[in-house]
């Protein structure tokens, strides 16, 4: 048996490297992938082969009948769905693929891949397709000499960076009888933050105190001056009287002994909860203080965020909680 | 692994797509519904507008048990029509009814397609019932628009409009074209029927029959469809007094009807030594005679020679069929025949025609001589009140008394029965021949064009030491007949079909170049037969081409003509933006970097410019025009000729 079991398993590994060998499979391409025609595959779909059986019945049927039309018919749509395999394969060759952008998404969510596909041929491409689980698939035209954007869809389930991983470009067009493929494993990432609880625990307490003390920190209560605007502020801080008089972006500042320390804590959250509920309670947290419009810092074992606000801030919180722990601060 | 979602499969189908599959489908059955019961076409036609409505409305796919009783009533009723399901008309209605119904279930583009598929089949169907250069144009249009439906039906983005997928589509059918003609003419053929054809596949041919009765030549007559075409070696066509086209040859008399004997002794050879040499292209007429001048001199190949010198093919000629052939005009034959054929020839039935037959006797008693008794009769014909018209009196009990004696107005059958009728009575043996007589020389084709309007009767006579020689009484009624044709042989009142006169000069001719086009297409499109593809192949230099040396053939130049397409298809893959802009900044980077300033790997132009400028102060301005063109070319989205054109002359001109 274990020798049995070794010879499946060095067959499964021989079936890898020959798939490997026969796709190109060879792991993520950073940059822009050309779909030159050694990565392009193309093989008859179930129609493609249904259209063959009917040509071979149109065939017996017209030596049946001596139907000289009968052949000149058959041969031609015959040569017809040859010709649209050369189609199908030139509606997908020399495509440029790179990856676009990504937002961050909460575990549980899907997160969305864009994936920048560029024509360089001076014919429109049509209804490309493009799929990582081979369930769903978002397809898009791409215009001569133009690129546009598909977007790959995966749930992301955990935390952290989530990579999609090989992608299936396919084409059915011109006429259906051919499908047109191509593997493309670009290197990007999309990052997960940890799903909030729901419900999550209360906001804890803000504590007053601490080395910093005083009206120094950034809080709610009261109006303490303006300053210029910083990327990542609050909308809702920015002192539109003073912008509408001067132009210039301002941002109001508040002091307060009480916001000023509010502390999202790692271990302010009940000892008995495991890592990834304390995670995910830590991520409600800084979502319902965001939300508030709060000043708010983070404290994990091993790094701590300080007091700050905006969305910046929020995404710099988020982003920790998400690559807690993990070994890859970048992808 | 590689099986690619269904996702695209299992989409349903726009209304557009119902729209083309319902048009095209009714395009395809179209020449079926006209031909078919009223009550299926209507059924048929009943089914698409339901198909349409129910998109127009937004209704639901109907469900599958009414389908399939819907199926069930029609298979009946064509049953009951038929009384088959499997014979050529009713197998056809059956299909044009279930795609119908299929039309109506069609939700999917799983669905659209095996409809699609099942349509090109439904072309070639139409086949059965014509092959003319129209049907095959009308076809060829109906499956272009039946590839642009199957590609309608892969846009996933926005409709692009109609044009576009039927200029797709014409683009891919005029690109398989020249792999289509590879297969057509090397693909190996095989002689059909693989299994047995339906009683009715080759109903509706005309020609020729085993009997001849008053009236029953008037039919073909009146029939403008082509018969044969005779192409003379040589161009050398014989005199129209001589182009008696022989046929079936009729021995047996019952008093009105003459029939053919069943069984005729074969013979083995025949001499081949005649004095014209000519091909036939014979129509299909589904009976087994092959029509040559008198006298045959050799059998075409799978034919037989029958001892009254009829050519008879082993099967029924059921496809056109061509035969080399040579003849020798003028010749008698069977001078040896023995008694029980030349009594056979001589028998009447008893009773019959008393009056031809005391008549007979009356001129035996006065000619001696079988010629000159002959030459009497003729005579009569000749200078008595006889008249050759196509619409004679209707005849009685005894037909040839009352023609001879009474209404002396007949058609070439009233004359060939009375004179054979005559010569039996009077001691001679003699048989009614028929077949066609002259036919139109088409000047533009080069060839002799032989319909059934030229169909017929003669007669044949026994003459001691000569053998059987021909006579044609009605040459001596109307000699116009044999000299010039049936249309200058009948009165103005009679009618004949449009293309047997020949009245007006332009409509004649566009008439005989038509012919010769139809010629042409018969001869190389519908009678490719197996045997031609052998003697297409022998011209190429294959004279013994196996099925190994075929199939290496056919494998070559279908690869040829793969790639040949493949050029065409794959020509637009061609970059149209071959990165001039990048092939102008290398040019003149190679050239900064002769002088000791080369661009770093990771070095941005900008960058790379702002150092180059640097060190070379003097080129500074140059430098920076080139970068910024360069970039502005490469990372500004579109491109500008001028621009491009500007920066490849600067950096032609460049001088580092």
């Amino acid at each position: 048996m274990p020798a049995m079991n070794a010879t499946l398993s060095s067959m499964a590994a021989l079936k890898g490297r020959i798939l490997d060998w026969i796709f190109q499979w060879r792991g993520p391409e950073r940059g822009t992938i050309v779909l030159v025609q050694r990565r392009v595959f193309i093989l008859p779909t179930r129609q493609g082969l249904l259209f063959a059986g009917v040509i071979l019945l149109m065939l017996l049927g017209s030596v049946n009948y001596d139907l000289s039309l009968g052949f000149i018919l058959s041969f031609l749509l015959g040569a017809t769905g040859i010709q649209s395999m050369l189609h199908t394969f030139r509606n997908l060759a020399n495509l440029r693929i790179s990856a676009g952008r990504s937002s961050p998404v909460f575990a549980g969510e899907q997160a969305e891949f864009q994936i920048r596909i560029t024509n360089n041929a001076g014919m429109q491409r049509y209804s490309i397709g493009v799929t990582r689980d081979r369930i769903s698939a978002d397809y898009v035209d791409v215009p001569a000499d133009g690129e546009t954007t598909a977007t790959v869809s995966i749930p992301a389930l955990r935390r952290g960076w989530l990579r999609p991983g090989r992608m299936t470009l396919f084409t059915f067009f011109p006429v259906g009888l051919f499908r047109a493929w191509s593997y493309a494993d670009l290197d990007m990432h999309c990052l997960v933050y940890p799903a909030p609880a729901s419900p999550g625990l209360p906001l804890p307490q803000p504590r007053a105190g601490n080395d910093k003390g005083g009206t120094q920190g950034q809080g709610q209560d009261e109006f303490s001056g303006l300053r210029p605007y910083r990327p990542g502020d609050s909308p809702r801080h920015l002192a539109w009287k003073a912008i509408a008089r001067s132009d210039v972006l301002m941002t109001k500042q508040f002091a307060g002994r009480v916001a000023a320390e509010l502390w999202l804590s790692w271990d302010a959250l009940p000892p008995e909860m495991d890592a990834e509920k304390r995670l995910s309670h830590l991520a409600r947290w800084v979502i319902d203080a965001d939300a508030r419009g709060f000043a708010y810092g983070l404290r994990l074992p091993g790094s701590v965020m300080p007091i700050a606000s905006g969305a910046a801030h929020r995404a710099d919180c988020l982003r920790a909680l998400a690559l807690h722990d993990s070994a890859a601060d970048h992808p | 692994m590689t099986v690619l979602p269904t996702i695209l499969s299992s989409r349903p189908l726009g209304t557009r797509d119902i729209h083309w599959l319902t048009a095209v489908f009714l395009l395809a059955a179209g020449p079926h519904l006209l031909r078919m019961p009223l009550w299926i076409s209507a059924l048929v036609a009943g089914i698409a507008g339901a198909r349409l409505l129910q998109v127009r409305l937004r209704g639901g796919l109907p469900k599958k048990w009414l389908l399939a009783l819907v199926a069930v009533a029609a298979a009946g009723g064509i049953l009951l029509q038929y009384r088959t399901l499997f014979g050529r008309d009713a197998g056809v209605s059956l299909l044009v009814v279930m795609l119908a119904l299929k039309l109506l279930e069609t939700g999917t583009r799983r669905d659209g397609m095996l409809l699609g598929f099942l349509g090109c089949f439904l072309l070639v169907t139409n086949f059965l019932h014509s092959q003319t250069i129209p049907t095959a144009l009308y076809m060829l249009i109906c499956a272009w628009l039946l590839v642009a439906t199957l590609i309608g039906m892969q846009y996933t983005g926005p409709w692009p409009g109609w044009r576009h997928p039927v200029k797709r589509a014409g683009i891919l059918i005029a690109q398989a074209l020249p792999l289509m003609a590879v297969l057509f003419l090397l693909f190996p053929r095989v002689q059909g029927p693989l299994w047995g054809l339906p009683q009715d596949a080759y109903a509706g041919l005309s020609g020729l029959s085993d009997n001849m009765s008053p009236g029953s030549l008037n039919n073909l007559i009146l029939s403008d469809s082509v018969a044969f075409r005779a192409e003379f070696n040589d161009g050398r066509t014989p005199d129209p007094k001589d182009l008696y086209w022989r046929g079936p040859v009729l021995w047996d008399y019952d008093g009105r009807t003459w029939t053919a004997p069943r069984l005729v002794q074969n013979i083995e050879e025949l001499p081949a030594d005649g004095n014209i040499d000519y091909t036939v292209t014979l129509e299909p007429h589904n009976k087994r005679w092959l029509f040559a001048l008198e006298f045959p001199g050799r059998k075409p190949p799978r034919s037989m020679a029958t001892r009254d010198m009829q050519l008879l093919s082993f099967t029924p000629v059921r496809s056109r069929m061509r035969y080399e052939m040579t003849s020798s005009i003028g010749a008698a034959y069977g001078a040896d025949d023995d008694q029980s054929v030349l009594s056979r020839s001589l028998r009447l039935p008893a009773g019959s025609n008393p009056r031809t037959a005391a008549f007979a006797e009356e001129l035996r008693s006065r000619h001696g001589d079988d010629r000159s008794l002959v030459a009497a009769v003729l005579d009569m014909f000749r200078n008595e009140n006889f008249v050759y018209t196509l619409s004679p009196p209707l005849l009685g009990e005894q037909p040839v008394d009352e023609f001879l004696f009474g209404t002396r107005r007949g058609f070439c059958e009233h004359y060939a029965s009375a004179f054979t009728v005559l010569m039996r009575a009077a001691g001679i043996p003699a048989r009614v021949v028929t077949g066609y007589l002259g036919g139109e020389i088409n000047p533009v084709g080069g060839y002799i064009l032989v319909r059934q309007a030229d169909a017929h009767a003669w007669v044949e006579i026994w003459l001691e030491k000569t053998g059987w020689v021909r006579v044609d009484p009605t040459a001596a009624v109307s000699p116009a007949r044999v000299e010039r044709g049936i249309a200058s042989a009948l009165p103005r009142s009679d009618p004949l079909p449009m293309f047997v006169r020949g009245d007006f000069a332009l409509l004649q001719r566009m008439r005989l170049t038509w012919d010769s086009v139809t010629y042409t297409w018969n001869q190389w499109v519908l009678g490719y037969t197996p045997e031609r593809q052998r003697r297409f192949l022998s011209h190429l230099g294959f004279s013994e081409a196996t099925w190994q040396t075929m199939s290496v053939m056919l494998l070559i130049f279908a690869g040829i003509a793969v790639l040949f397409g493949a050029a065409l298809a794959l020509r637009d893959l061609r970059q149209t933006r071959p990165d001039a802009a990048k092939a102008a900044y290398d040019r003149f980077c190679r050239k900064l970097a002769r002088r000791g300033l080369p661009r770093g790997a990771a070095e941005g132009p900008q960058v790379f410019a702002g150092r180059a400028a640097q060190q070379r102060p003097d080129l500074a301005a140059a430098i920076n025009d080139i970068t910024t063109l360069y970039v502005s070319l490469r990372y500004a989205g579109k491109m500008h000729p001028e621009s491009l054109q500007m920066l490849e002359r600067r950096s032609r001109t460049f001088k580092a």
